[in-house]
């Protein structure tokens, strides 16, 4: 179309970050746990660090009501059809996380049981190291996937075209 | 993955009385990735309408090769592989692991080493009590006690860190020893945080103990007879709960539990409330515990070297080296194990390490060649601890239960064959005992009050 | 250790009622070992249970141990660790799986209902099969898992993947090093 063609016109750029607003402030988690890095997700989730405070407050347990899904803990290769299963079910536009080192590259667990990193199965957004990271480490993460639901151009039919990585 | 067939339940009952529905049993998959489930394991259900007919459990979602990686890396390397067998309580995995290695080696730990081992040990099953109760009462709806009793585990989950440097994944105990010294002031603020958890406890014992949603979830639900229990293999708050007081700290005592003294609570009839019950006193009385640890902890090294012997800054092959003996000996010490407020002159005397089994402290490492050298030796592959020919088992009460090692060395730098015998293996094992019977929702309840940790089930 | 050292009353009685089934007893570090002939095993097994004197009635732990580095035959060794409440003593009883290439032994469930999940581990991990054992199938690997991973041929980083993996963009393979 010719808007396209000349880049994205006034009023679709303002759609576009408002819908980003909406969506940035309005993530709804669904945390996969499987592992140790499950117990400093309850730390973060719980009052003392309060991930409520930056717009994700609900954990949905569902992966059709979730736009974020948060991959917590070492994911062993009899667990990799069931993530993708999960990743799958959720709607369009989501997130993921990779929260810890298990879930980022298989961290130390280098053998025949560990998938090295879940990149391998699905797309990842956003990777947090740490073996557990720390509660600080996770809201920084957050922030930092929210600055780039901002920067992504967004439509109303749902697509989300994600900025460049740098 | 296809679902299993119960043998012993038909899958479609023609009704006895004509002109009525037909029966059906019907195959739920609770997990692996289940809501309410805090750990990843699949319970394929058989169910009657909601009563759960049979149940088949499976494992191994969390595999990820501990025991592989043991024979992979050296002694003193499988440390951060322990923390992450069961996550809740690393100190105590920790403790368990060195006390195998030692065994192998025949060396005892210093009696201020021991009073460490046994403080650490009881935070550890403490924050494990708090997780389990927190999970437990949030999977069935009470979200306040999730938070008080979080709240509670920050205030150790602190003096973890200030001890170890980590809040979970400590790797604290060494093979001889532990990695340094309790930083100064430490106990009296471990005995302030263990009145501060105590008000949460009380507060939760409030919200909890006498409140009737509570009890109709989990009184008579779960329930296990004492008999079936033992032989199934269960140890631990899940044993006890059937009236058996089987605890490896009261009856094969190690460290110095025998010089200590509390109660084994009990419970009656094995069922979820019983177990409640169970680990909120058993809280308490770890409480006593280290009270009493820090009334009765002494003075002196943290670490000893091969032979057994305590080591101390006279004994500083090191220190002497460098011409320090006489000031070191004059000094009062006030170790810390961080790198930055630690006196350095003073930490030799307190870390001096062995140069067989114990890592030189940091400030060594990087200070001075000697330290340097030693610390390469002890963790390049092949080096480092090397026992001497032999197998041994050995078991500590954990907080789930019996924690057994099995180790084999064959006198090389690296173990032969380390076995875990993780105590909620068992306890699942015998999981589908306990829910027969019983209605969907009190799977959830009972799982809860099991208290499975996936990292040490699969390993 | 000490072949043929009779001082445990637990081997006595167990060498009495099996005979040359004992092969071996030591007690390294403390803790009391006997090894038994594999066609033994379970009445062994059923003895140290059942027997009053004995009264093993609490399973510790079962295990295997494959000593193919160690250059020893019979390859597999099974390891048992039995405990007594009421004399409050443990034992640990060893038995080696005869054929190296099909290795089997008895299963003990009969006598230990908590030997179910540990023997189906060791049938897992090392390949050992257990006769008698109701239910022996993979427990921490997959079915479509091939091998036995604790065998010591075994690579500790060989991976048999269920899904297909996702082919990594340059970008970040770049910032891994």
């Amino acid at each position: 179309m010719a808007v396209d063609s000349q880049g994205p016109g006034f009023f679709t750029s303002r759609l576009s970050d408002g819908i980003a607003w909406a969506r940035k402030w309005s993530l709804f988690p669904y945390p996969f746990v499987t592992a140790c890095c499950g117990m400093e997700y309850m730390s973060v989730s719980s009052a003392h660090y309060d991930l409520d405070r930056f717009g994700a407050a609900w954990p949905r347990f569902s992966p059709r009501q979730a736009d974020l899904l948060m991959v917590v803990g070492t994911i062993s290769q009899k667990m990799a059809p069931i993530l993708r299963m999960v990743h799958e079910q959720m709607c369009d536009p989501k997130w993921v996380i990779a929260f810890g080192v298990c879930t980022c590259t298989g961290g130390f667990y280098d053998n025949y049981a560990t998938v090295q990193g879940i990149d391998r199965i699905i797309p990842v957004d956003c990777y947090i190291p740490g073996c557990p990271p720390r509660p600080e480490t996770v809201l920084d993460a957050l922030m930092k996937l929210q600055a780039n639901i901002q920067a992504s151009r967004h439509t109303l039919t749902g697509s989300v075209q994600r900025p460049p990585r740098h | 993955m296809n679902p299993p067939t119960f043998p012993s339940i038909p899958v479609e009952t023609t009704p006895s009385v004509p002109g009525t529905l037909t029966q059906r049993v019907m195959l739920l998959n609770m997990g692996p990735s289940h809501p309410a489930m805090h750990g990843v394991i699949r319970i394929v259900l058989a169910l009657d309408g909601e009563r759960v007919e049979d149940a088949d459990i499976e494992i191994g979602y969390l595999h990820r090769a501990f025991e592989k990686e043991c024979e992979v890396v050296g002694w003193g390397q499988a440390f951060p592989y322990t923390d992450r067998l069961n996550y809740v309580s690393p100190l105590i995995n920790n403790v368990c692991y060195a006390m195998g290695v030692e065994k192998l080696l025949d060396i005892h730990p210093t009696e201020r080493c021991a009073y460490i081992r046994v403080i650490i040990s009881e935070i550890s099953r403490i924050t494990d009590h708090l997780t389990c109760i927190a999970a437990c009462a949030m999977e069935m709806g009470a979200m306040t006690p999730f938070i008080y009793l979080m709240k509670a585990r920050e205030y150790l989950y602190e003096l973890v860190e200030e001890l170890t440097g980590a809040r979970l994944t400590v790797s604290y105990v060494r093979v001889g020893g532990v990695k340094a010294d309790l930083p100064a002031g430490w106990l009296e603020r471990l005995d302030k945080a263990l009145d501060l958890v105590a008000i949460e406890m009380e507060e939760v014992d409030r919200l909890l103990t006498r409140n009737r949603i509570f009890i109709d979830r989990t009184k008579n639900v779960g329930k296990v007879s004492s008999d079936v229990a033992w032989s199934l293999g269960f140890t631990g708050p899940v044993l006890r709960s059937t009236g058996r007081a089987r605890d490896l700290r009261k009856d094969e005592p190690y460290l110095v539990y025998d010089r200590l003294d509390f109660d084994v609570p009990v419970g009656t009839v094995g069922d979820n409330y019983d177990r409640y019950l169970v680990r909120m006193e058993e809280m308490r009385q770890s409480t006593r515990l280290i009270r009493q640890a820090i009334r009765q902890i002494p003075g002196g090294a943290v670490q000893v070297d091969a032979a057994g012997h305590p080591l101390t800054g006279a004994q500083m092959v090191d220190a002497a080296k460098m011409g320090m003996t006489a000031d070191l000996l004059l000094r009062t010490v006030r170790p810390d194990p961080t790198l930055e407020g630690t006196d350095k002159t003073s930490a030799h005397r307190v870390n001096a390490p062995d140069k067989t089994t114990v890592l030189p402290p940091k400030e060594d490492t990087y200070g001075n060649i000697e330290g340097l050298m030693n610390h390469f030796m002890l963790i390049m592959e092949g080096e480092g601890i090397k026992p001497p020919p032999g197998e041994i088992y050995i078991a500590n009460e954990a907080a789930n239960g019996e924690l057994g090692f099995y180790m084999v060395s064959d006198g090389s730098g690296r173990a032969y064959r380390v076995h875990c015998r993780p105590p909620c293996y068992y306890l699942m094992q015998g999981m589908d005992r306990m829910i027969k019977g019983d209605m969907i929702a009190d799977v959830i309840a009972t799982f809860g009050t099991i208290n499975m940790i996936a990292g040490e089930l699969d390993r | 250790m000490t072949n043929g050292d009779s001082s445990y009353p637990v081997t006595e009685r167990l060498r009495a009622r099996c005979g040359d089934g004992v092969i071996e007893c030591h007690a390294h570090r403390g803790d009391e070992t006997i090894v038994v002939r594999a066609d033994c095993y379970h009445q062994a097994v059923q003895f140290l249970h059942d027997d009053p004197e004995c009264d093993f009635d609490f399973l510790s732990d079962l295990t295997a141990v494959d000593r193919w580095k160690l250059r020893q035959s019979p390859r597999f060794e099974i390891i048992l660790h039995l405990y007594s409440s009421r004399r409050n003593a443990r034992i640990r009883l060893k038995t080696r799986a005869q054929d190296d290439a099909a290795p089997t032994v008895d299963s003990i469930v009969d006598v230990y209902p908590a030997a179910n999940w540990p023997e189906r581990e060791v049938w897992d991990m090392f390949g050992v099969r257990f006769a008698g054992h109701p239910n022996l199938k993979r427990i921490l690997m997959y079915e479509e898992f091939v091998g036995h991973p604790l065998r010591k041929d075994y690579p500790v980083n060989k991976r048999q993947p269920l899904v297909e993996e996702r082919h990594i963009p340059d970008d970040r393979a770049g910032m891994m090093f």
